[in-house]
């Protein structure tokens, strides 16, 4: 059987995607797939996650938005909720799943979610903010893991 | 061609990967030689369904495309 370890450390809502769609799949074509979540990816993992995550045209100026907006405008109190309302209703527009769709695809076709035990308690995270089903570890566990991939992928 | 459909997979209006991943869902249920048909409008889907039968050993015996649908016709392997 194959193997593929990920690693996901970004946690803003374009971000979240491009991991879990891989695994989604990667689990329909029998290739044994983990996620190491650690530092922002962490959010993904979070109950709260389709609530939680945002996305920013600050700093990514390949963000296509309706009208060129200056990047010191984007930094506005409530440019980033625009920003985030603006590609949720792209989403939906274009038969996206939502984060937390593709995280129960994930977990109910076996793919691992692994979180990072440093991260978490540098943030001061909680486990009760996490869902449930997750593994917890740290880089060793994910070492483990990869050394034996097919495929390994950062996002 | 006539083709003996056991099942239909309407994934229209839906976006990659789900069409893929609920088509799998889909021939987890059915035997060897049963045939799901699926519709899509995702474009991707085209190149996705042949790589996705490709990799798994199902048999992509027919696609067609009319109107902004895409159909595709899986024998399971």
């Amino acid at each position: 059987m194959k193997k593929m370890s990920i690693i996901s450390i970004h946690g803003t809502l374009d971000m979240a995607y491009p991991p879990l769609i891989l695994a989604s799949v990667a689990a329909t074509l029998d290739i044994s797939t983990t996620i190491y979540f650690s530092f922002y990816g962490l959010n993904i993992l979070r109950k709260d996650v389709d609530s939680l995550l945002k996305v920013s045209p600050l700093g990514n100026p390949a963000m296509p938005m309706p009208i060129p907006i200056p990047s010191i405008v984007q930094a506005f109190p409530g440019m980033t909720a625009m920003a985030t309302s603006m590609m949720k209703s792209m989403i939906k527009k274009n038969g996206l799943a939502t984060i937390s769709e593709l995280i129960a695809i994930c977990q109910e076709s076996g793919v691992r979610l692994i979180a990072c035990q440093m991260a978490i308690d540098l943030f001061g995270y909680k486990k009760e903010d996490f869902i449930n089903g997750l593994e917890y570890g740290g880089a060793a566990t994910y070492m483990e893991d990869a050394i034996n991939s097919d495929i390994h992928l950062a996002f | 061609m006539q083709l003996n459909i056991s099942k239909t997979l309407d994934a229209s209006g839906l976006s990659c990967p789900l069409p893929i991943v609920k088509t799998k869902k889909e021939m987890d249920g059915l035997s060897s030689g049963q045939i799901l048909e699926i519709i899509s409008t995702d474009p991707g889907t085209k190149n996705d369904m042949a790589a996705w039968c490709k990799r798994t050993g199902n048999e992509l015996m027919e696609s067609a495309e009319q109107g902004g649908k895409f159909q595709f016709y899986v024998k399971k392997s």
